[in-house]
């Protein structure tokens, strides 16, 4: 049974549809990425994945033991959070409330997976230093930690190079792949296909409202659309 | 000078006029980070202006004690407004300038159709600038007072990691199974309850000043959410005494000088918080 399954969905905003019809699954383990252009529907199928959107009709299925709020979620990074005075720890620790419940504060528990997940990624050095003051990649892995807190079987990453320097983004994919590797299922979107089939296992490419292509990443690049978008390499 | 605080002191609405400014400034500035952060400075402002409405109709009706209808009204259009910053076609800050000059409007309106006294432009007077309101305050408002700041404090301890996490990033809290909504609407409520409580001391001119200025002073100089919160719950009681007090040394309008307080903090925050960031760089 896959861990995610996504049958007939159709979904879009204001009465335009954006995708129609889109059926794929995930299982554990896998390293799936979302490509296509802007406006594709990209985000709105993130959106619907996370329970943030209702599909228009179609349906989003959790299994093997995945509870639809136990994605793990790396969003692009918002204005507000540019001038927000906090700490590498607190915004880490934040991952961890989904199981707080009522109680108004953490648990041991809580606080050692929060240490735990930033040792794991790298930033234990920068617990204590403010969030705006780091770099990109800096606050990146801190986002990656607290989505490490939230849930740790999947992770869905929204454009995590989006606006790294080449060597940062190249980090970046590096610890994805390594979280990959300890059995943790991504799903990335992505606009960058050169590292979409460098380290994803499946390609779900969408293009307009319809899904053009799902499957492996080596099928991909024999496909027709990965002929137009990656071929050229 | 001792002498003169002394002799006033003897005077109960001078207590609790100290009492409850106290109480206001340590709400007003728990919730203030978390506007500020979430872009809603002016949420206090336009909710203070439904409140004068509110307010204006509750002295046309005759009410004794205006805070049951004032409360509630203020309340919904929080919530109203919070809704509104979400989706709805006439975005946020728009939604709140209509709704505050809308309400000042009528407000005053109504306060011109049924007025009761003949000093109309003094009463709009003391409820835009709370001149004098808070030396009026009785032993009823006051214990009320004191009840709505516990609630508020109380509320924002119980949830204070929640209230982070929200403010911080919305659509990751709602994707882990965090009530998102809900938090929004709990915030909206004790921003209401807040509001309402400051007019009586600052008046509804005044009220943003009283929220925005301890958390953007705290913001120069810390750099994490607690310290932020906690300087400026301290800042903000600081000031609110200190405006108090000199307010009646001078015989100065309280409210407008414990905001002139406020931006005398400010100032000496964000020359600290320079002097700390070129230590620092260096």
């Amino acid at each position: 049974m896959p861990q995610l399954a996504c049958q007939n969905l159709t979904l879009g905003y204001e009465g335009k549809t954006v995708i129609s019809n889109l059926s794929f699954a995930v299982n554990a383990g896998d390293y799936l990425c979302i490509v296509g252009e802007n406006g594709a529907g990209k985000s709105t199928l993130m959106k619907a994945i996370l329970k943030l959107k209702m599909p228009a009709s179609g349906q989003i299925i959790t299994g093997d033991g995945l509870a639809p709020d136990e994605i793990g979620y790396l969003p692009q990074q918002t204005v507000v959070q540019k001038d927000f005075p906090a700490s590498v720890r607190e915004v880490v620790r934040s991952g961890c409330l989904n199981r707080t419940g009522l109680r108004p504060y953490y648990n041991h528990a809580e606080k050692q997976a929060a240490e735990d997940n930033m040792e794991k990624l790298g930033i234990a050095p920068l617990a204590k230093r403010c969030y705006r003051e780091l770099s990109g990649g800096q606050q990146q892995r801190t986002l990656l930690a607290r989505a490490l807190c939230a849930a740790g079987r999947m992770l869905l990453l929204d454009e995590p190079a989006a606006g790294l320097d080449p060597k940062a983004a190249e980090d970046m994919y590096a610890i994805i792949a390594k979280l990959n590797y300890s059995g943790i299922t991504i799903i990335m979107i992505s606009h960058d296909i050169a590292a979409a089939v460098q380290y994803a296992s499946y390609i779900l490419h969408i293009g307009s409202q319809t899904a053009l292509f799902f499957g492996t990443k080596t099928d991909y690049l024999r496909s027709k659309a990965g002929h137009i978008y990656a071929g050229w390499r | 000078m001792m002498d003169t605080l002394i002799l006033y002191f003897q005077y109960p609405f001078v207590r609790y006029a100290l009492i409850v400014g106290v109480l206001i400034a340590l709400c007003s500035s728990l919730l203030g980070v978390t506007l500020v952060l979430k872009r809603f400075s002016f949420i206090g402002d336009g909710l203070s202006h439904v409140a004068f409405g509110a307010m204006a109709i509750a002295a046309a009706m005759n009410l004794t004690n205006n805070f049951l209808l004032v409360l509630p009204v203020t309340v919904i259009s929080a919530i109203l407004i919070l809704r509104a910053g979400q989706n709805a076609k006439i975005k946020g800050d728009a939604a709140i300038a209509m709704i505050s000059v809308g309400a000042l409007a009528i407000g005053y309106l109504i306060m011109n159709l049924f007025a009761k006294s003949s000093n109309l432009a003094g009463d709009v007077c003391v409820t835009l600038f709370g001149s004098t309101s808070i030396l009026t305050l009785d032993k009823t408002k006051v214990y009320l007072c004191v009840i709505l700041s516990v609630l508020v404090t109380a509320v924002f301890l119980l949830f204070y990691h929640k209230i982070f996490a929200v403010t911080f990033d919305e659509d990751f809290s709602a994707a882990t199974g965090l009530r998102a909504k809900i938090y929004n609407l709990v915030l909206a409520v004790i921003i209401a309850a807040v509001i309402v409580l400051a007019m009586n001391l600052v008046g509804a001119l005044l009220i943003s000043a009283l929220v925005i200025f301890p958390a953007l002073s705290a913001m120069r100089v810390f750099r994490s959410f607690k310290a932020v919160t906690v300087c400026s719950v301290i800042l903000s009681v600081v000031c609110a005494v200190l405006g108090i007090l000199i307010s009646i040394l001078a015989g100065t309008p309280v409210g407008s000088t414990i905001v002139a307080v406020d931006i005398a903090g400010f100032l000496a925050f964000a020359a600290a918080g320079c002097v700390i960031r070129r230590a620092y760089i260096q």
